[in-house]
């Protein structure tokens, strides 16, 4: 097993960085979409809920493979070229804004109402009394969930190994097809995933325990 | 749109439909076993035996922190090595029975944690055994707790299932790709009923979940 890793060390560091890189780009441009999508869904305009709400609903029912591949295949031959790498990325994008829009909206609304209310008779207005006001007080709430997206997000970047994302599951793929010892190369790969997400997963239960109690 | 309507022909529908079918198949088995083991798992973790909970807790927060894709790779490729081997359809069982598992003891975890404790000493004081106490009077009133996550931890694995088109297990999303592998026309159509499929039971079933919720509180 550790000849595996030794052998393959370059090959599955590059597979971790990608897998990391992938991971962070999303989570990024997922917190964006997510918040606007979550801003949308709560706004005081019906139509924009509606839109809100269906593109979060929509996203959430189809598997990111769905997503991912349709991306993959469908905008290289219609639009512009893409690599795997990009494809992947922007279907984990597409896909986990979806569930950050749930998490921020859920945060938002868990802001007491007067707190709005408030704001806003003393002057503000919706947008200064969302960003000043409301905003602040929902990220503390949003944190620890988002952290759990990320790590989902961490486990879900393995979809780039569909679409050949050089990513550590791709390489992992690749090592096991040349080595012959599936066995090995999916056990270190398994354990540089949980290098990855253990230590994430662990930190975010410690930051519930104590911002629930706090 | 000509494309649409040849790509929609009788043939093409019922192989799609045929891939639904398995694809919900592989989901409800693999659900049934993991409410069997996670809830087993769940209790063992809750009922905090020196070294065996802490254990427990430990492998599902290892299987929970992996991503699905490599433990069905695992089972699929990396088992038969050390002897075992399983066919597509009970590799895909299995895969997602050990994810869904861990997924699944710590939603029995809390909906346990959320029966106030005195159920359990009033259980006991009335001279129920621990065991009884858990069967009788904790697990019904957790479970009542559990249904809404246990419903979308379901939605989330009928979506999985679509990542063992990797090991080549017929369902939904491999039948689409056979599809649109034998005419490039078929790719956007295909996409877009593989959305739509997906869709529509995802969302019934969010659906169904939401109105059981209800129910139940108002119950």
């Amino acid at each position: 097993m550790l000849n595996i890793l030794t052998n393959n060390f370059g090959t599955l560091m590059s597979g971790l960085g990608y897998t990391l890189l992938s991971s962070l780009i999303a989570l990024v441009f997922s917190l964006i979409v997510g918040t606007v999508f979550a801003l949308m869904e709560i706004s005081p305009a019906k139509w924009v809920r509606v839109i809100g709400k269906t593109y979060v609903e929509v996203i959430r029912n189809i598997p990111l493979l769905v997503i991912t591949m349709g991306f993959y295949v469908i905008v290289p031959k219609y639009l512009l070229p893409v690599d795997g790498f990009t494809a992947g990325t922007i279907g984990l994008t597409i896909y986990t804004s979806a569930f950050i829009a749930e998490t921020v909206r859920a945060g938002i609304e868990s802001v007491a109402v007067g707190q709005m209310e408030g704001a806003r008779s003393v002057g503000l207005s919706y947008a200064q009394a969302m960003r000043q006001i409301v905003f602040p007080q929902a990220i503390k709430i949003v944190i620890p969930p988002l952290g759990n997206q990320f790590i989902n997000l961490v486990k879900n970047s393995s979809i780039l190994a569909f679409v050949a994302g050089f990513d550590l599951m791709y390489q992992g793929k690749i090592i096991a097809n040349a080595t012959f010892n599936t066995f090995d190369t999916y056990l270190v790969v398994g354990l540089l995933y949980l290098v990855l997400t253990m230590p994430m997963s662990y930190l975010m239960r410690h930051l519930e325990k104590k911002w629930v109690t706090a | 749109m000509q494309s649409f309507i040849d790509a929609y022909s009788q043939v093409n529908l019922h192989y799609l439909l045929e891939g639904l079918w398995v694809t919900v198949e592989v989901s409800v088995t693999s659900i049934v076993f993991s409410f069997l083991i996670g809830t087993l798992l769940g209790i063992a973790r809750y009922v905090n035996v020196r070294f065996f909970s802490a254990f427990v807790g430990f492998i599902i927060d290892l299987i929970r922190n992996l991503p699905l894709l490599l433990i069905l790779f695992f089972t699929y490729f990396a088992l038969p090595r050390i002897g075992i081997r399983l066919g597509v359809i009970p590799a895909s069982i299995v895969a997602m029975s050990i994810f869904e598992s861990a997924m699944l003891a710590e939603i029995v975890r809390s909906g346990i944690n959320a029966v106030p404790t005195g159920q359990m000493e009033a259980a006991r004081s009335n001279g129920m055994s621990y065991v009884q106490a858990m069967l009788h009077i904790i697990l019904p009133q957790a479970f009542k707790a559990m249904i809404p996550p246990i419903v979308s931890q379901f939605i989330s694995l009928v979506k999985d299932t679509s990542l063992a088109t990797i090991i080549l297990l017929p369902e939904l999303t491999y039948h689409a790709q056979i599809i649109y592998g034998q005419d490039v026309n078929y790719t956007i159509p295909m996409f877009v009923a593989l959305a739509v499929l997906y869709f529509v039971v995802n969302y019934a079933l969010s659906l169904g979940a939401r109105l059981i919720n209800r129910r139940l509180n108002h119950a």
